[in-house]
């Protein structure tokens, strides 16, 4: 991945409106430059290399037989196994299906989730008699491993897609609420009576002051809380499913398929990456006035 | 704070300056009814305040716009809470923004813009109110000297063009003569006031040139005798609360 290398994109540059395009660098400029852009084409380089060594040495120890495959599996032959899923559909259906089902659950889990951690850690944090009597149940729900009620969820919402996205709202739920909680908490006491002396009232300093200031500690936990989402999900489908792809993984454990289980994984972890730019593009569209440096990750 | 009394007449620009952590931050929460007192009352354009003085601006020491408007958005907020329809809340916004010598940054949210636009855009989004008591805590104590003495004579012009009575505090003495009617003296916790100055500098001034007026240092040496004795009870006092 080598970037396009013009003047105006090089790396060292700031590209704000402040920078005319179209100005010569100077010699010590354009110096800076190169050099800022050899270093970049090495991480790149090496960041492939790093991959290649890795897949490389694990094909080879397949090969040879330092690796059982059994057990261990082979990188062609889950390359191989991703394609014919992809092409010709898994034992279990078409791959599609499987990536739809598992993502539908996710999203669902994660609207539902976000919205309940955050209308009840607004409301949590803005009355202080709800805190105190409800604050100590909360606690108690988030020490649950949240894992063992996906058994709870199977018998009581069935095979089908509830029970995942039940399991997913309660891992989601908590990384929300403790956020906007926290959020409403800490908002600046200077803002807070900035709005009243403005005229605000009770309503438009919920959501005209609180809400907006909490925006930032709820977006920062969209991340982790999709992560969650997906958690859920996909061991929801490990635990009982007819579809998705932890079903995908528990199925070619069941065959002992060593290949199929990371052909899963490898499928899942490009869903999760994709996943993980569209949350945050989601953080960018609700927080538009905070400087892109604070939410941009590597 | 005890025994503390004041008055501030309509229009008056009044300044008040006293050592570190003598209440005068305080005083400005009471006036504007962010805090109560304990004991005694504020009376604002006639009335006791209870809880939130009407009629009020308030200017705070560190940045009080809100970050996730823009500098429009953030300028109508005043008019808005207080019912005014958005297209001439908006127009009025427009207004100010000008006044304050923002415009073509409407759109811009404050974390685009200097510390110096900042105040201003707190300026407009205190004034488009229309305060008849403004009250302001050290606002420019964060800008840097030429910025400040810019804003220090804005604030005048747009202060003369209302009826406005001003609260300013500061710890700045200079800038506490150059702007003032009248400087108040706080005496170190529990604060009373100490000593009031009739600051008698013709109007309209410049913040810049009225420094070199002779008065102006005659009443700067008058005033900081004052001040220093309380500075530096204030300062003995920090030093054996650490020792302790």
């Amino acid at each position: 991945m080598t970037k396009p290398s013009s003047h105006m994109s090089g790396p060292s540059r700031p590209s704000g409106p402040d920078v005319p395009p179209d100005e010569p660098l100077t010699d010590a400029e354009a110096a800076e430059e190169a050099h800022a852009r050899r270093r970049h084409r090495l991480e790149r380089f090496l960041q492939v290399a790093v991959f290649c060594a890795i897949v490389g040495a694990w094909e080879l120890s397949a090969q040879t037989g330092l690796a059982d495959p059994f057990f261990f599996g082979k990188p062609s032959g889950i390359a191989a196994t991703i394609w014919r899923w992809a092409t010709r559909g898994t034992p279990q259906g078409p791959l599609w299906q499987h990536v739809a089902v598992t993502l539908e659950e996710t999203i669902l889990a994660f609207g539902i989730g976000v919205l309940i951690g955050v209308v009840a850690g607004f409301a949590l944090a803005r009355n202080r008699t709800l805190a105190t009597v409800l604050g100590p149940y909360v606690r108690m729900g988030n020490a649950i491993p949240r894992v063992i009620l996906g058994s709870i969820f199977v018998i009581w919402l069935g095979l089908g897609m509830a029970s995942k996205v039940a399991l997913g709202v309660t891992l989601t739920f908590f990384v929300v609420f403790f956020n906007a909680f926290q959020g409403v908490r800490e908002v600046d006491p200077n803002l807070t009576n900035n709005a009243r002396i403005l005229g605000a009232g009770p309503r438009q300093l919920s959501f005209d002051v609180m809400l907006p200031a909490a925006l930032g500690w709820i977006t920062s936990s969209l991340h982790t809380s999709f992560g969650f989402a997906l958690v859920g999900a996909v061991v929801g489908e490990f635990i009982g499913a007819t579809h998705g792809l932890g079903y995908l993984v528990a199925a070619a454990q069941g065959a002992f398929n060593a290949n199929g289980v990371f052909a899963a994984m490898v499928i899942l972890s490009v869903v999760a990456l994709i996943a993980d730019a569209l949350v945050t593009w989601l953080e960018r569209w609700l927080t538009p006035w905070r400087p892109a440096a604070m939410t941009q990750t590597f | 704070m005890r025994d503390l009394t004041f008055e501030v007449a309509r229009g008056e620009f009044c300044a008040i300056v006293g050592p570190t952590g003598s209440g005068k931050s305080t005083t400005l929460n009471l006036i504007a009814g962010l805090e109560r007192p304990s004991r005694g009352q504020v009376v604002v354009l006639g009335e006791v305040v209870t809880d939130g003085a009407r009629g009020v601006g308030y200017m705070f020491q560190t940045d009080a716009i809100f970050p996730w408007k823009t500098v429009l958005q953030n300028v109508c907020t005043g008019p808005l809470y207080r019912g005014v329809p958005r297209h001439v809340a908006q127009r009025q916004a427009h207004e100010w923004i000008s006044r304050v010598g923002l415009a073509g940054f409407e759109d811009r949210y404050p974390n685009q813009l200097s510390g110096g636009m900042r105040k201003r855009v707190a300026l407009a989004q205190t004034l488009i109110n229309e305060p008849a008591v403004l009250l302001m805590d050290e606002p420019f104590a964060s800008l840097d000297v030429q910025t400040r003495t810019l804003m220090e004579n804005e604030l005048l012009e747009l202060w003369s063009g209302s009826s406005a009575s001003v609260v300013f505090v500061t710890h700045d003495l200079e800038e506490a003569i150059a702007l003032a009617d009248r400087v108040l003296v706080f005496t170190a916790a529990p604060a009373t006031v100490k000593q009031s100055y009739r600051i008698a500098l013709p109007r309209p001034r410049n913040v810049a040139e009225v420094r070199f007026d002779p008065r102006f240092t005659q009443l700067y040496e008058r005033i900081w005798e004052d001040l220093r004795d309380e500075a530096v009870i204030a300062y003995e006092r920090s030093l054996k609360a650490i020792r302790s």
